[in-house]
């Protein structure tokens, strides 16, 4: 039987969500290649994400214990993944797309000498050359384009999946799995740099990753006070306010709520962009969005060709009767409570 | 010490890029070639290092003739030599490949610390770095926004989502910029002057007894999937618009 093994990455003792959006795209796969799941599993005593793990479609899970792994340490992860890869001679390697993901990913292709694709938003199976392969879909050039990769010759094929473009399955309580506990073999060489600390960031506002609205601006907010219009626009309608490169450039909003493709990639139900042109590297950050609604004043900006919803004109005129048209039907609610 | 920093030529981020009628590549007529920014970072990071503890910074670059414009442009931010590999079976290397040649051209010349930038803009794939370590032999820290040396170790704060890792390494190591590492300077007109003059070794993979082995291959490109037109609110009165777009909101696509 042919076999699947997800990286299952932990942050802070939790698997992070991209684990579970692949082990969702592992069962697809599986169907397609007639083949098993298994899920590597690594840290200091973490065995109890086991258990997620199998009521997610794990069939397996590599347990890997040891005292020296309860931080992530690159080249030690990368022997422990590597030396289970060699072992089991898997047909496809799921790892996130995360930091971390993109950091061992690498150093574990690099040691089975086999492809690597990385950030994929796509896998499918297709038959070429009388043989099943992974055809994987990336963006490239910041989105204009889109590339499909395939590893003809080496295996595993290895992909990282970007976090957030693949949905989680729904968990399945009554799924059974083995639990393969896994002694590494690590000598003191084998760590190479070391992780000393991990520290935890705590961000005044709130997460962009899990947000159901979004409010974003760019430059056409020149002249507009900046960012005020988006915040009372995301105030109202609770939301999460981001932006474009320009408005990070110009300080009107954090690096960490930059929205594209050297920042966040969001999946809101609903994304609100106001004054951006829609350059493709930053449109890529939401192409996932269920509803995007654009404002601007140029009618020829490309955010137009993106948006499901448009409104061209002035936007310190639009945004406060937005506001007004909101607020006025909150308000008798309000006065309820 | 003797300071290695890897560069890649991209094309400019505002480049509009064309897919070849095949499907293999992009067109390349018309575009503006530039270093790729994060590599902008490396470089500068390789200069700070070189004029904190002395020594020289050797650029190690891949891609066709142009390229040379984008290893004159290091020379010229400061650093004082080059190696570059031209060679034809790399023009659209992976990123094993990539990292295998950098990895030769590097083993032929003393090496205390490497930078990279996290990743180039046209692919982002962000695996090079991390390869050109595993295949040296040596620690990497990647995607890092702070460094600091002292003798011959280096500690590293790298950000992943919602934390830092602090990280220690001895050298020689790998290292990868991530923007905010520095703020890297311009060439300098004296710079640029003088980097006419630097040496810059051009190689083939022969040279540095390299056979190119490509893991992956990309099957095909293509512009990204369209999507139907959207509608357009049309109208002059803004408040009228905001109405309308509230009620389509609400009732039509549900989601406030």
């Amino acid at each position: 039987m042919r076999e699947l093994i997800v990286y299952a990455e932990q942050k802070g003792g939790m698997l992070v969500d991209v684990s579970l959006e692949m082990m969702a795209q592992a069962v697809q796969l599986s169907h397609r290649i007639n083949g098993t799941i298994s899920a590597i599993l690594i840290g200091d005593s973490c065995g109890y994400n086991a258990d997620e793990l199998i009521c997610h479609g794990a069939h397996k899970v590599y347990l890997v214990e040891d005292k020296r792994l309860a931080l992530y340490q690159n080249a030690a992860t990368a022997k422990v993944v590597a030396d289970i890869l060699s072992v089991q001679s898997p047909e496809i390697v799921l790892i996130g797309g995360t930091s971390v993901g993109t950091d061992v990913a690498a150093r574990v292709a690099a040691r089975l000498r086999t492809g690597l694709t990385a950030h994929c938003i796509d896998l499918s199976i297709e038959e070429i050359d009388g043989e099943d392969q992974l055809v994987q879909t990336v963006p490239g050039w910041g989105g204009r384009m889109s590339v499909k990769i395939v590893c003809p010759q080496r295996r595993p094929q290895i992909v990282t999946i970007r976090p957030g473009v693949m949905e989680k399955g729904d968990p399945d309580p009554t799924r059974r799995g083995d639990l393969i506990p896994v002694m590494p073999v690590l000598t003191e060489d084998d760590f190479g740099a070391r992780t000393l600390a991990f520290v935890e960031e705590k961000t005044k506002a709130g997460s962009l990753d899990d947000a159901r609205i979004i409010v974003s601006g760019g430059f056409g907010l020149y002249g507009s006070g900046g960012f005020r219009l988006i915040e009372a626009l995301a105030d109202v309608v609770n939301g999460e306010i981001a932006g474009t490169r320009p408005a990070v450039d110009h300080g009107w909003i954090e690096e960490e709520r930059l929205i594209g493709q050297s920042g966040k990639n969001v999946r809101p139900r609903l994304f609100i962009s106001i004054g951006t042109s829609g350059a493709m590297h930053y449109t890529t950050g939401f192409s996932r969005a269920q509803v995007v609604v654009a404002i601007d004043r140029n009618a020829s900006a490309p955010i137009f060709d993106v948006a499901h919803i448009g409104i061209v004109g002035d936007l310190n005129r639009i945004i406060p009767c937005i506001i007004k048209e909101l607020t006025k039907e909150a308000l008798p609610e309000r006065t309820r409570s | 010490m003797n300071i290695v920093a890897c560069v890649k030529q991209v094309p400019d981020t505002e480049a509009l890029i064309k897919v070849k009628a095949d499907g293999s590549g992009i067109e390349e007529g018309g575009i503006k070639w530039v270093m790729s920014p994060y590599d902008e970072f490396g470089v500068e990071e390789a200069l700070k290092t070189k004029e904190k503890f002395g020594g020289e910074v050797t650029i190690v670059s891949i891609g066709p003739a142009r390229t040379m414009e984008t290893v004159r442009t290091a020379l010229a931010m400061g650093a004082e030599k080059g190696i570059h590999i031209d060679d034809p079976a790399l023009y659209n290397a992976d990123a094993y490949a990539t990292a295998s040649a950098l990895a030769a051209a590097i083993k032929g010349i003393p090496h205390d610390i490497i930078f990279c930038g996290m990743r180039a803009i046209d692919d982002d794939s962000g695996q090079v770095g991390s390869i050109l370590a595993e295949l040296l032999g040596l620690p990497s820290v990647t995607v890092i926004t702070k460094l600091d040396i002292e003798g011959s170790t280096a500690k590293a704060i790298k950000p992943i989502e919602g934390a830092q890792l602090l990280i220690e390494t001895s050298l020689p190591c790998v290292i990868t910029a991530q923007k905010g590492l520095n703020e890297p300077r311009y060439a300098s007109l004296p710079g640029i002057m003088k980097a006419k003059k630097k040496p810059v070794e051009v190689k083939k993979a022969a040279d540095l007894g390299l056979t190119v082995e490509q893991k992956s291959t990309v099957a095909k490109m293509s512009p990204p999937p369209a999507r139907p037109p959207g509608k357009i609110i049309q109208g002059d009165d803004p408040a009228a618009k905001a109405a309308e777009v509230i009620r389509l909101l609400r009732e039509e696509a549900k989601v406030i």
